[in-house]
C-alpha cells in the first residue's frame, strides 16, 4: 500500500493553506479515482451500494477495451488491405500501425475533456466528478480514423461545455456527451465525417503502414447500400469486424464481449440493451415486408454503429430512461428510429447517432408518463376499494 | 425638462446594456436567429428595426392621448405596418440583394416583440422625445447583438466578414475547414445563449 501512504503524505499540501491548494480538486479527483473514499454523505436519504460512480465508469472503460483493441487492429488491417499488402504483413505491424493512428485521438480526447472538467471544477470550487472518463474513450471510437485532431479537440470542448457543464456537470446532462461530440463533427465538418474517403488511414506512421493516394475511396457497407451498390463485404467479415467504419464500431464480437462484461456486472440495463435490438429488428422486418430496403434485418444489426450504440451509448444511465417500463420504450424507440433514418433518409446512411439523441430527448417524457400512469393506477385502486 | 436630462439618457442607455431587449428581456429572438447567418443582412436588419422602433415610438407617443384604450393594439399595428412597408420598399429600391436575402423577415418586423413591447410599455405613457430615444436605444441594443452573432457566424461558418475573405488560403491549405454548423440556426441559438451567459456573468450576481 505504498501508493496509499504516498497519497497520505502529500495530502496536506493540497488542503486549505497548503502551497498547492489551487490543485486541490485535481488531487481529490485522483485520490477518489484510485481509492474508494472513506467518507459518506451526512444528510438526506441515500441508497447504500458497494459500488460508486468512479468504479462504474472504470468498469465501462474495461468493457470498451476489446472494441478499442480490435478497432486499432482493424485500422491497420484496412490500410494494408487497401494497399494490397495483406499477404506480407504481420499481425504486429498491422496492430502497431492502428495503435499509432488511434493513440493521438485518445490522448487529445482525454487531455481536452479532462482539462476542461478539472478547470471547471476548480473554478466552481466543486469536486471533480470524472464523468468524462467514459466519454473520453467512446469519442475516439465513434469517429472515422482520418478525423483531424484539431476538429476532435473543438468538438470535445463543445460537447463537454455545452452538453454537460452548463447543465450542471456529470449526472445532470440531458444528452450523451459522446454523441453530442460526434453530432458536432457530423454537422460542422460533413466532408470528413461521411462519404467514402474518410474510413481508411492514408499515411505511413514511423515506417508502418502504406501511403495511399489522396483520391483513394472506400465506402462503408452502409454507404455502399445508400448509393445503391451491393456491399462488397460478406457476412462473416461484418460480424468479425473487418469492414471499413468508425474506429471501434465494426466488430460485433468485440462489442459482445463488452456487453457481457456490462451485463454481468449489472452496470448496463439488459432491458434497454435488449429492446434497442428488438426495436431495430422489428422496424427492419417491417421495412423489408414493405419492400423499402434491400438490407436484411441481420445486416441492419451488424452494420454501422448499431451494436456499439445499443451496448455502450443507449445504456448510459444518466441520459436513458430511469423507470423500468420506460427502459423498454426508450430502447425500442432508439432501435426503431435508427433503422427509420437509415431507410427513409437517403442523405444519412447511418442513423444510430440521431436515434440516440432523439431517445435522450424523449427519455424524461417517457419517465414522466410511466410515473404518472403508475400514480393514476394506484389512486384508482384506492378509490375503488 | 432638458433634452438630455437624466431620465432621457437612461431611456437611451439602458436598453444598450442592463435592459437589453435580447439579452435581458429575451425578445425578438426569432429574427435574431433567422437573419444572422451573414453579417450584412444582420446589420441591415438591425438598422431597419432601429428606424422602425424609433419612428413608431414617436408617432404613437404623439397620438397617445387620442387612442381609445380598447383598439390601441390595432392602431399600433397600423403604424408599425405602415413603417415596415416603407422600409421594405426603400430596401427593395436601394439595396435589392440584401432585401432578397432578408426575404420575409423584413415584413415580419411587424410581429417583432420588441416593437410592440416598447409601444405598449413606453410610448403609450411618455412624450415623443424620450420615446424617440427609447426606440433608438432598443433598436441599437438589438442591432448590437445581431452584429456580434452575425460576425461570429460568418467568420467561423464562411471564413469571411461582410463578404470579404478574412481567413487566408494558407490556413485552409494547412487543413482548416469552415464550420458548417455555424451557418445553421441551431448554432445561432447556442451563440446567443453564450452571449447572454457572458453578459449575465459580468453584470448580474447570481442569486443564492
Amino acid at each position: 500500500m505504498s501508493l496509499r501512504n504516498y497519497l497520505n503524505k502529500i495530502k496536506p499540501n493540497f488542503e486549505e493553506g497548503g502551497k498547492l491548494h489551487a490543485f486541490q480538486s485535481v488531487f481529490e479527483g485522483f485520490e477518489s479515482f484510485l481509492y474508494v473514499p472513506n467518507t459518506t454523505a451526512q444528510s438526506g436519504a441515500n441508497i447504500h451500494d458497494a459500488i460508486d460512480s468512479k468504479r462504474i465508469m472504470s468498469m465501462v472503460v474495461i468493457a470498451l477495451i476489446p472494441a478499442m483493441l480490435f478497432g486499432m487492429y482493424n485500422v491497420g488491417y484496412q490500410n494494408y488491405a487497401a494497399a494490397n499488402m495483406l499477404a506480407g504483413a504481420s499481425f504486429w505491424a498491422m496492430f502497431g500501425f492502428g495503435f499509432l493512428a488511434v493513440l493521438p485521438k485518445i490522448l487529445v480526447s482525454y487531455i481536452v475533456g479532462l482539462g476542461i472538467e478539472f478547470a471547471w471544477a476548480q473554478w466552481k470550487h466543486e469536486e471533480i466528478q470524472e464523468g468524462y472518463l467514459v466519454s473520453g474513450i467512446i469519442i475516439p471510437l465513434i469517429i472515422p480514423v482520418s478525423t483531424p485532431l484539431w476538429m476532435l479537440a473543438i468538438a470535445i470542448a463543445f460537447a463537454v461545455i455545452i452538453a454537460k457543464e452548463i447543465f450542471g456537470g456529470t449526472g445532470m446532462n440531458v444528452f450523451n456527451v459522446a454523441v453530442v461530440a460526434r453530432m458536432f463533427l457530423f454537422f460542422s465538418y460533413p466532408s470528413v465525417m461521411t462519404g467514402d474517403k474518410v474510413w481508411i488511414a492514408k499515411d505511413t506512421i514511423f515506417g508502418l503502414g502504406n501511403a495511399l493516394p489522396d483520391g483513394f475511396t472506400m465506402a462503408t457497407p452502409l454507404g455502399q447500400i445508400a448509393q445503391g451498390i451491393t456491399p462488397t463485404s460478406n457476412l462473416s467479415d461484418m460480424i468479425l469486424g473487418f469492414i471499413p467504419g468508425s474506429i471501434g464500431e465494426t466488430s460485433v464480437i468485440a462489442i459482445a464481449i463488452g456487453a457481457i462484461i456490462l451485463l454481468w456486472s449489472g452496470i448496463a440495463s439488459w432491458k434497454t440493451m435488449g429492446s434497442v435490438f428488438v426495436g431495430g429488428i422489428v422496424m427492419a422486418l417491417l421495412f423489408q415486408a414493405l419492400g423499402m430496403t434491400p438490407i436484411q434485418w441481420y445486416e441492419h444489426i451488424v452494420l454501422g454503429g448499431f451494436c456499439f450504440g445499443a451496448v455502450f451509448m443507449a445504456t448510459d444511465p444518466v441520459t436513458s430512461a430511469r423507470t423500468e417500463t420506460g427502459k423498454y420504450i426508450y430502447g425500442f424507440l432508439i432501435g426503431a428510429m435508427a433503422v427509420i433514418v437509415r431507410v427513409m433518409n437517403p442523405g444519412y446512411p447511418e442513423g444510430m447517432m440521431l436515434a440516440i439523441l432523439f431517445g435522450n430527448m424523449v427519455a424524461p417524457l417517457i419517465d414522466y408518463c410511466v410515473v404518472q400512469r403508475n400514480i393514476n393506477k394506484r389512486a384508482q385502486r384506492a378509490i375503488n376499494k | 425638462m432638458s433634452l438630455f436630462s437624466k431620465q432621457n439618457k437612461a431611456a437611451f442607455v439602458e436598453p444598450l446594456n442592463l435592459n437589453n431587449p435580447i439579452m435581458v428581456q429575451v425578445l425578438g429572438i426569432c429574427s435574431a436567429l433567422a437573419v444572422t447567418s451573414q453579417l450584412k443582412p444582420a446589420i441591415v436588419m438591425g438598422l431597419a428595426v432601429t428606424v422602425i422602433t424609433a419612428f413608431s415610438n414617436v408617432i404613437i407617443s404623439i397620438i397617445r392621448n387620442t387612442i381609445p384604450q380598447r383598439i390601441r393594439i390595432i392602431v399600433q399595428l397600423v403604424v408599425v405596418a405602415a413603417l415596415v412597408t416603407i422600409v421594405s420598399q426603400v430596401l427593395k429600391a436601394f439595396a435589392y440583394d440584401v432585401s432578397v436575402q432578408l426575404s420575409v423577415y423584413v415584413g415580419l418586423i411587424i410581429t417583432n416583440c420588441i416593437l410592440m413591447g416598447r409601444l405598449e410599455a413606453f410610448a403609450m405613457m411618455n412624450k415623443p422625445w424620450p420615446s424617440f430615444l427609447d426606440g433608438i436605444g432598443n433598436g441599437l441594443g438589438y442591432a448590437m447583438i445581431l452584429f456580434v452573432v452575425g460576425a461570429a457566424r460568418e467568420f467561423f461558418g464562411r471564413g469571411s466578414l461582410l463578404g470579404f475573405k478574412i481567413i487566408p488560403d494558407a490556413v485552409y491549405n494547412a487543413g482548416y475547414m469552415n464550420n458548417g454548423m455555424m451557418t445553421m440556426s441551431a448554432m445561432a441559438l447556442i451563440l446567443l445563449g453564450c452571449v447572454i451567459w457572458v453578459h449575465r456573468s459580468f453584470f448580474y450576481k447570481e442569486e443564492k
